[in-house]
């Protein structure tokens, strides 16, 4: 058997900078053997051998961003911990399950040992002293390669007490999730980690780097984003900014699923790849499945608010793609062509949210499911047209005023619209939306011609003016 | 016979001397205790309740929150069809209604040997390998009906035994923590001082 592949199952392999998946062409790339044949723990003996919070600056200066949906830089983010408040936690977040979301699992799967190292080297830059590392709980794959590669590196003296035999010692625990799509929320994540119900926390108080895990100082950071750190240790903050754009360095990997040719997950180069070269490049997707014609796609996960043809030259650069309306999310498009039957696949992402409500907040909890009931009379042929306008109706009542919203108001819609102005603790409630607000709004007539007009008939026995209509008052069948 | 068994006690003590606070451990005991029986007992959950420190109704509490667990017994092979929007695109509405057809159970339903539970799933994340579906939590990518009608057989012969155990072993590699390199979990309260490698040297 041959010890290499062109590309691992998912993974579309190619000639450009490989950050995180460098290993992923070789069939043994999850061996200890094979790491440490290819660099690894270099970045872990690299950084015990500066002192911590140089290498925290390394992480601040290099603008290593969160690729878990929020894009917030990493080195902020464990600055935010208070002073001299201790013990601090790392709680690492493989609870991958955003529609469209396809790259935490082959990092998990394909290179556990990377992100173990990563989770090191941030414990040592931060001060942490315990790393939770919470996967999802439908990927037994990937928690048997994980916990292989954990016994591995605790025997090898990676993990554990006095790694490397210096002062630094730092437990790594693996921990299942039991499934549920909120938990990937970082409250709910500590949350769930505490063993309790995975319902999201208000922030304020409950900010993680405050106030986390056991009302302590935590950091929440995404399985890609750790899995930057020994490339970034290995070969200094340079070679990182290098690639990709000043304000969106490095790469990030991106799952191309629908009607694409060949879809895939590609690591890309952040900043500069546009949506078109992703989805039309020879060396990516190779065009739209039985060369159909592009109808709309969603540019980052299931929350993300949906773009069509005219936003297919934009990077994926969060600066750029917030004020076009959407977010870059957790690097998950998804492509529908001319053939998609468009408020049918608004419904599979809205009944996706719906079911996902944890029932913690009432608009979600009743919105969500509302939203879905009216978009599947609407689906089925029994909508009337009145449900259109109560469908936006019900969703302003999640995410009140115009939809996408900035996030910072006196910025305007430079800031990335994350998360939307709501009246939930989290985002799921708006993410029931976003589905139906794009779809209504780019395809209307799609739904006008599905829908039956209500017809007024005038009543000419009362008085002149007084009417009754047909259809059955919205809200109340489903 | 729905407590844990002496075997599976010491895992579940080992488990929980990783937490700082032991309630933290619940998840992966429920997990264990669906490894045991296949599906999660009342009298698994009071055994929980007492090695955690909590009580059995917050066990439960914490128990019906999360998809995964299930109360009443299931078929051997829980056959789950992603239905999101990647795969729903790729056909995954045809995919179950040829696995209705070739088990005779509505999604949600169980055949009459108890050797298949058939679901209908949120996003496995597979997308780029729609339409796709797990058994037992483990994967099957692109599938076509003919590839189901496969699975099924191969299931059924026992030919697939080896790779997808039996529902409830998740899995099948734990974490083993060595006595002598664990640094150990210590309660918050009990922890003052910053960790000893931040004093502005390197740890090397």
């Amino acid at each position: 058997m041959s010890t290499t592949f062109k590309h691992a199952p998912g993974f579309v392999s190619g000639d450009r900078p490989k950050i995180v998946t460098s290993r992923f062409e070789f069939v043994d790339s999850f061996t200890i053997e094979r790491y440490l044949a290819t660099d690894g723990y270099k970045g872990l003996r690299a950084a015990l051998s500066r002192p911590a919070n140089e290498i925290h600056d390394d992480v601040k200066s290099a603008t290593v961003l969160g690729r878990g949906g929020a894009g917030f830089p990493a080195g902020t983010k464990w600055g935010l911990t208070p002073q001299q408040v201790w013990p601090r936690y790392l709680v690492v977040n493989g609870d991958e399950s955003e529609p469209g979301t396809y790259k935490d699992r082959l990092l998990m799967e394909r290179d556990p040992h990377q992100l173990i190292e990563g989770c090191l080297i941030a414990c040592y830059a931060a001060g942490l002293s315990q790393c939770f590392l919470y996967i999802r709980g439908e990927m037994a794959l990937a928690q048997e390669r994980v916990a292989i590669a954990l016994n591995e590196a605790y025997a090898a003296g990676y993990v554990g007490k006095n790694i490397l035999g210096s002062k630094f010692s730092v437990d790594i625990v693996l921990h299942w999730g039991a499934g549920a799509y909120v938990v990937g929320e970082e409250t709910a994540l500590i949350e769930s980690l505490e063993g309790n119900r995975g319902m999201p926390r208000l922030k304020p108080p409950f900010f993680p780097a405050v106030n986390g895990l056991y009302g302590q100082p935590t950091i929440v950071n995404n399985v890609e984003t750790l899995a930057n750190l020994p490339w970034l240790l290995c070969n200094g903050v340079a070679a990182y900014t290098a690639i990709g754009t000043k304000t969106s360095p490095g790469t990030r990997m991106v799952a191309v699923s629908g009607h694409v040719k060949r879809p895939g997950v590609f690591e890309i180069i952040n900043g500069t790849t546009t949506f078109r070269d992703l989805i039309f490049g020879e060396d990516f997707c190779g065009g739209i499945k039985n060369d159909n014609k592009l109808k709309a796609f969603v540019p980052g996960g299931g929350s993300a608010p949906w773009f069509t043809a005219d936003q297919l030259d934009l990077p994926f650069e969060a600066s750029q793609v917030g004020p076009a309306g959407s977010m870059l999310g957790s690097g998950a498009v998804i492509v529908m062509d001319e053939t998609t039957d468009i408020p049918a696949a608004a419904l599979t992402l809205t009944h996706f949210y719906a079911h996902e409500s944890c029932g913690k907040c009432t608009p979600c909890r009743e919105g969500g499911t509302w939203l879905e009931r009216i978009l599947r009379r609407i689906v089925d042929g029994d909508g009337t047209d009145a449900d259109l306008q109560q469908l936006l109706e019900v969703g302003a009542m999640i995410c009140p005023g115009d939809f996408p919203h900035a996030a910072n108001e006196k910025l305007g819609l430079t800031a990335v619209p994350f998360p939307y102005k709501m009246t939930t603790i989290c985002f799921v409630g708006p993410s029931a939306f976003a589905p139906v607000h794009s779809a209504l709004t780019l395809f209307r007539s799609e739904f006008e011609s599905r829908v039956t007009k209500r017809v007024t008939i005038p009543v000419t026995s009362v008085s002149s003016v007084k009417t009754v209509t047909t259809a059955t008052p919205v809200g109340v069948h489903s | 016979m729905s407590r844990l068994t002496e075997k599976n006690l010491v895992i579940a003590k080992e488990i929980i001397v990783r937490y700082p606070r032991q309630k933290s451990a619940l998840i992966p005991l429920l997990h264990l205790a669906q490894e045991q029986t296949g599906y999660i007992s009342r009298e698994a959950m009071v055994h929980l309740g007492e090695l955690v420190g909590v009580t059995s109704a917050e066990v439960y509490g914490t128990a019906t929150f999360y998809e995964m667990f299930r109360f009443e017994p299931i078929g051997k092979y829980l056959v789950n069809i992603c239905g999101t929007m990647s795969c729903a695109l790729m056909g995954a509405e045809e995919l179950m209604h040829h696995a209705e057809k070739r088990l005779g159970v509505k999604a949600g339903g169980t055949t009459q040997d108890g050797m298949f539970t058939l679901a209908h799933a949120e996003c496995q994340a597979a997308c780029t390998e729609a339409p796709c579906l797990q058994v037992n939590y483990r994967y099957r990518l692109r599938v076509t009906p003919a590839d189901l009608d496969n699975l099924i057989e191969d299931l059924q012969a026992g030919k697939l035994s080896d790779e997808i155990p039996a529902h409830g072993v998740l899995a099948k590699v734990r974490q083993v923590i060595p006595a002598d390199r664990a640094v150990g979990a210590v309660a918050p309260e009990l922890v003052t001082e910053s960790p000893v490698w931040l004093n502005g040297k390197a740890a090397l």
